[in-house]
């Protein structure tokens, strides 16, 4: 199979991530939208790593994963205080930095 | 010779002025007697050092003290030392002889004021100002007293400041003096540039290897200094406001010492000057304009001080005159402003005498026939008005005809210009002096029924009636057998042997005389034969306007330098204030206007960064795209 037919799903997922980050309220759902667009980047990096024929690309993926894993653990103990103090998730409720 | 009592000559005024300054009004009661005890023991000092000086041989005359070292820069070496030779003795005498004779007129004159106690402190510190500026040894020290009595004269001018117009005088003459001490300080710096010493001996030392243009630079530039100080032409017009001033200040400082310093800067100088001969020139023509001019505004003033200073004006020019005749002439410049001292310092008191019987009124057109209520008074200014317009043997006739005939024998063109010239300002002077004395003393009386003329106190009259003799002997004795020309001839050079007289003195006396007799004339058909009005006419010649208004040279300056100061200063106030401060809240304001746009793009809302973040990921892709293309 085409591996560039890949790299289309890739960019396919990121775009319906980055456009759910941007329109979504619900911060849980912004949340799992930069996960779709970090695995939409794993995808398109194993898929360069196979044209290119060495692991670098897969190697790199993994790194991507920690990171994501790191970033969940944080980012969700972020959302779940800001649910506790303020009753929403929603991100619009969150913007104190304004003022 | 060196001796040590010569700082006590400036220490004992500058004591008194500190005392009396520093204790305040706790010394208001016995101030005015510790100020003239201080003047009077700086006299006595002078005078132990005259008779100290008349009892050494010719050359063995001259005594320094060196104080202490005060400046010492590489090849640069300056003492604060003082000098006291045949020159300087003349001034010392004068200034703390006439100087205690006014103090102790100022003790009655200033009894009414409150703060005579802070007049007596600055009069103190006058004196030792002007010690300092004649005594020093070097043209720095100079420097230093000149300073002084400038600022002992902004003081005194403005004493009674609380009136703005008497404040703006102070400010006027300060001013004038200093464009004047500018040309000292420049002097000073070539004497330093091109002689590589300031000191009054080591000047005369290196002179004659000098270039001619280098010392006739300084020569120019010393002459400014000296127009500054001494009134002279075209620095004159602080003078007449100078008036402002309580009157033994007006004696004091503004006719017999203060203004007379550019005579002593330039008699002083004379090794420079005789090195120099366009500078003397100069100095010659300087005093020649100067003398008529003082003169003609004399003419026209009816304030009685001011035609007093028009006249101070007039007869420095004479001074400065002789001192421009080089060695021929020092010795003269110097006898006219001995006598000058005594006899215009007379008269000024005389006429605060005659104010303090009038209430203070100046305006001679408000006098008239006085003589009967003021015989003292009149009899003293009478006797230095003979001195001033030169009738025989009165002080003036032996040093202002002196001087005229000098100048007459300068030689060529140039002595006949000047010496008509001074000539022509002895028969003016003879004019306005009789006008003064006939408007004050004779005719019918013009004052209202409000004033009561009456004689002055004791403590008044006494100074005036020593001074008058000063007027009436000194002329006489200064010439007795050349005297005081022999005593200075070490100094200031002896006179050399002309080959052709152009006019003997008997012949310059005779015509300055009948030009005398002639203005004098003149004065009694105007003023005691014809009806004096009290108000000044108005429907005179424009000559008489400008002559009241000083010859039009405060409007000179006003157009050429205050207008247009004033224009370059608004100017460049303005750009500084739109330019350069525009420039630096210009910064500001785009900075704060900047972030304020800026500061729309941050709401707060985490999806609108989040959307920035996105559109400036497809940007950045977008460019390099294009780039790689």
């Amino acid at each position: 199979m085409n591996p560039a037919n890949y790299l289309y799903i890739s960019a396919l997922l990121f775009t319906i991530g980055a456009i759910g980050v941007v329109v979504r309220r619900n911060a849980i759902v912004i949340f799992m939208c930069v996960e779709l667009m970090l695995n939409a980047c794993n995808l398109a990096f194993v898929t360069f790593a196979r044209i290119n024929g060495n692991l670098d690309g897969q190697v790199v993926a993994f790194f991507t994963m920690v990171v994501a894993a790191c970033e969940v653990v944080v980012g969700l103990a972020i959302i779940v205080t800001i649910y506790r103090s303020r009753r929403s998730a929603s991100v619009d409720d969150a913007s104190l930095l304004k003022r | 010779m060196t001796s040590n009592s010569l700082v006590y000559l400036i220490a004992l005024p500058l004591f008194g002025a500190t005392v009396l300054l520093l204790a305040g009004r706790r010394s208001d009661k016995w101030g005015h007697i510790f100020g003239t005890l201080m003047s009077a023991s700086s006299f006595a000092v002078g005078v132990y050092l005259f008779i100290q000086m008349l009892g050494n041989s010719d050359g063995q005359r001259a005594m320094t003290q060196k104080l202490f070292n005060w400046i010492s820069v590489g090849s640069f070496q300056v003492d604060a030392g003082l000098l006291v030779d045949q020159l300087s003795i003349c001034f010392v005498l004068l200034i703390t002889g006439v100087g205690t004779l006014i103090h102790i007129y100022s003790i009655a004159y200033m009894s009414h004021d409150l703060d005579r106690r802070r007049f007596f402190a600055y009069l103190n510190f006058f004196i030792a100002a002007m010690l300092l500026l004649v005594l020093g040894d070097s043209y720095l020290n100079l420097y230093v007293g000149w300073e002084g009595v400038g600022l002992a004269s902004y003081l005194l001018i403005g004493f009674w400041n609380q009136k703005p117009t008497y404040a703006t005088a102070a400010k006027k003459a300060f001013v004038a003096n200093r464009v004047g001490d500018m040309g000292l300080s420049l002097a000073i710096m070539i004497a330093f540039a091109t002689l590589g010493t300031v000191s009054f001996d080591g000047v005369k030392e290196h002179a004659s290897h000098a270039s001619t243009g280098a010392l006739t630079a300084i020569g120019i530039m010393l002459l400014v200094a000296a127009t500054g100080k001494s009134a002279q032409f075209p620095l004159q017009a602080w003078l007449g406001d100078a008036m402002a001033g309580p009157t033994p200040v007006s004696a004091l400082i503004h006719a017999a010492t203060m203004v007379t310093a550019g005579v002593y800067l330039i008699t002083r100088s004379n090794f420079i000057f005789d090195l120099a001969p366009n500078a003397q020139l100069a100095v010659a023509v300087i005093g020649v304009i100067t003398l008529l001019f003082g003169a003609i505004i004399g003419m026209a003033k009816d304030d009685i001080k001011k035609a007093l200073a028009a006249s101070t004006m007039s007869q420095i020019g004479y001074m400065v005159l002789g001192a421009g005749l080089g060695p021929a002439g020092y010795a003269f410049a110097i006898m006219h402003l001995l006598t000058h001292g005594f006899f215009k310092a007379g008269m000024f008191l005389g006429a605060g005498s005659v104010m303090h019987g009038m209430n203070d009124e100046v305006n001679m057109r408000r006098y008239g026939g006085l003589r009967k209520f003021m015989p003292i008074t009149f009899a003293t200014f009478g006797l230095g008005y003979l001195a001033i317009i030169g009738v025989p043997p009165f002080a003036g006739f032996y040093s202002k005809d002196k001087i005229i005939e000098v100048a007459f024998n300068a030689g060529g063109i140039k002595g006949i210009t000047l010496g008509s010239a001074a000539l022509l300002g002895a028969m003016i002077t003879a004019f306005y002096m009789t006008r003064v004395v006939i408007l004050t003393f004779a005719g019918s009386k013009r004052w209202d029924d409000k004033a009561h003329p009456h004689e002055s106190p004791f403590l008044m009259w006494a100074p005036m009636v020593l001074l008058a003799f000063g007027s009436v002997a000194s002329g006489f004795f200064f010439s007795r057998g050349d005297s005081l020309k022999n005593w200075l001839e070490p100094v200031v050079g002896g006179h050399m042997a002309h080959e052709a007289e152009l006019l003997s003195p008997a012949v310059v006396s005779i015509l300055a005389l009948v030009l005398v007799v002639i203005g004098v004339g003149f004065a009694i058909i105007k003023y005691l034969l014809n009806e004096v009005p009290q108000v000044a006419p108005t429907d005179v010649t424009v000559f008489t306007k400008i002559a009241r208004r000083d010859l039009l040279q405060d409007d000179f300056n006003e157009a050429v330098f205050m207008r247009p100061g004033q224009a370059i200063t608004r100017g460049l106030q303005t750009a500084d204030t739109t330019l350069i401060d525009g420039a630096v809240r210009g910064v500001g304001r785009f900075a704060v206007g900047a972030g304020n746009i800026l500061r729309t793009t941050q709401t707060g809302f985490v999806r609108s960064y989040a959307l920035w973040i996105l559109v400036g990921a497809i940007g950045l892709v977008a460019t390099i795209w294009v780039v790689t293309l």
